[in-house]
């Protein structure tokens, strides 16, 4: 199965570790990643915030450009399966403005790709039955909270990947990889990243929130599949631990480099050295590395 | 005597802008509060999504672009989901801000850096096609005058490799330049 690859500026640079063990991950499940030549950034909040018009040009180069590849696009980070998600909703509602993006980027757009996030892709393309298949070291023992974040899940009707309230998806994927899901309530609480160098006060609150009830349910770590969600719960946790004067170490983790894990995936090329709060002393003390 | 008519009548226009940008009808709005109830927001905010519908809804809609809340508004779109009247509220939020922007509102102090932060973004992505999140940083100091913020943060990402030295340039940085600039025509000059 082959895919058109959009990793994003975040995966890489910040989220470095996400594309490695995207790339890792797709390799070992059968997923063949063509990355969409010379793409360009989706635009993140900046553009759309800004100017509607500059908030769909962006995505839709990109869009474009995949439809010449003539395949689906997989994107992992949130932010930008969002942003191209989008794009290609409003282009598909209204026709002019379809015409006036393609004049914008002077290239044909016909809406003919998907988007998908890794998820959906492992989901939906491989499935958890070959997940299950494929497992070396199940992620037996280990507790850990899916956090999904807004850009995933919301609205309805812009991303469709699942439910706004209570996304189960990444719950599901990480069971079968042998997880321990714990179910809690602020799986799709803004943790307020678009606000972490404009606004950290405000952004380190929000952090706080969501690591205290996942440390509450006992969580040992949180599992993730947007880096602004990673950089941000990883990043600002020390200020928010220290705001609410606890100590969290929970490690914030993408789904793939716990299912690289459990997919028998060397740890070393799983980027596990490259977060704030250290993950590997609990990896260690499961056995898992 | 104080024209009143004619202030709501403007108001009114606006409030149609602002239903037309956001793709939604205000005036299906029945002041649940369910938006500001579930904004993870609110608390800080001066005045919430609710009474920014109540404001449009009257035609004093222009009240609300002079709000902090418009910056404050981190997109998540939980009110929009949430609204049992459908009203895509984090979409007016969107559309004030835009027009705050086109019609050179003051932003106030608080959140000005916001506004930088969207600046340097789109800057960045204009001259190299991709986001430089190092730059993205420094240039945000530059303009606050904030230069040891985060530093403790910005060593060991530099150190593991997860903040590249350079941008990226992509090849195609003149069709991104091209995109910028009809972009702008088409919006008025305004961006």
């Amino acid at each position: 199965m082959k895919l058109a690859y959009y990793p994003g500026c975040s995966l890489c640079g910040t989220a470095r570790e996400y594309n490695i063990s995207t790339i890792k991950v797709s390799e070992k499940l059968g997923i063949e990643l063509e990355e969409i030549p010379d793409w360009s950034c989706c635009g993140a909040t900046s553009a759309h915030t800004s100017s509607p018009l500059l908030g769909v040009a962006l995505p839709a180069r990109n869009l474009a450009i995949a439809e010449e590849m003539g395949l689906d696009v997989a994107a992992p980070c949130a932010a930008c399966y969002h942003n191209l998600s989008a794009a290609r909703v409003k282009m598909d509602r209204d026709h002019l403005l379809r015409k006036r993006i393609e004049e914008i980027i002077d290239r044909k757009y016909r809406g003919k790709v998907k988007v998908l996030p890794l998820a959906e892709v492992i989901l939906s393309r491989v499935g958890l039955d070959a997940v299950r298949d494929s497992l070396v070291h199940p992620l037996a023992g280990l507790k850990m909270a899916a956090y999904y974040g807004c850009l995933m899940v919301r609205p309805k009707g812009i991303v469709d990947f699942d439910d706004p309230e209570n996304p189960t998806k990444l719950d599901q994927i990480m069971e079968a990889a042998g997880g321990e899901m714990v179910d809690w309530s602020h799986k799709t609480e803004c943790c307020g990243a678009s606000l972490s160098l404009t606004g950290t006060e405000l952004c380190v609150d929000l952090v706080g929130r969501i690591l205290e009830r996942a440390a509450e349910e006992g969580a040992e770590c949180i599992v993730t599949a947007c880096p602004f969600c990673q950089a941000n719960l990883d990043m600002r946790q020390a200020e928010a631990a220290t705001k609410l004067k606890t100590d969290f170490r929970l490690p914030v983790l993408y789904f793939t480099q716990l299912l690289g894990i459990a997919l028998g995936l060397p740890a070393g090329e799983l980027g596990l050295d490259s977060h704030v709060v250290d993950p590997r002393p609990l990896l260690r003390e499961k056995g898992l590395i | 005597m104080l024209n009143l008519q004619a202030t709501i009548g403007a108001g009114r226009e606006f409030t149609d802008e602002i239903n037309h940008e956001a793709g939604t009808d205000i005036n299906r709005c029945y002041q649940c509060g369910t938006c500001s109830g579930g904004c993870p927001l609110f608390y800080a905010m001066d005045i919430g999504p609710r009474q920014v519908m109540r404001l449009l809804q009257t035609g004093l809609g222009e009240e609300a672009l002079r709000a902090r809340s418009i910056w404050i508004c981190a997109t998540c779109d939980t009110c929009t989901v949430r609204c049992p009247r459908e009203i895509n509220v984090a979409g007016v939020m969107e559309a004030l801000r835009i027009q705050a922007r086109r019609r050179g509102y003051r932003i106030p102090a608080a959140v000005r850096k916001v506004r930088i932060l969207t600046d340097l973004f789109l800057g960045s992505v204009r001259r190299s096609g991709r986001i430089f999140e190092l730059g993205l940083v420094q240039g945000m100091k530059m303009r606050t005058g904030e230069l040891l913020k985060d530093v403790g943060m910005g060593i060991p990402m530099l150190l593991k490799g997860k903040l590249s030295l350079r941008p990226h340039r992509i090849r195609g940085r003149a069709e991104i330049e091209r995109i910028y600039r009809k972009v702008q025509e088409m919006e008025g000059g305004s961006r």
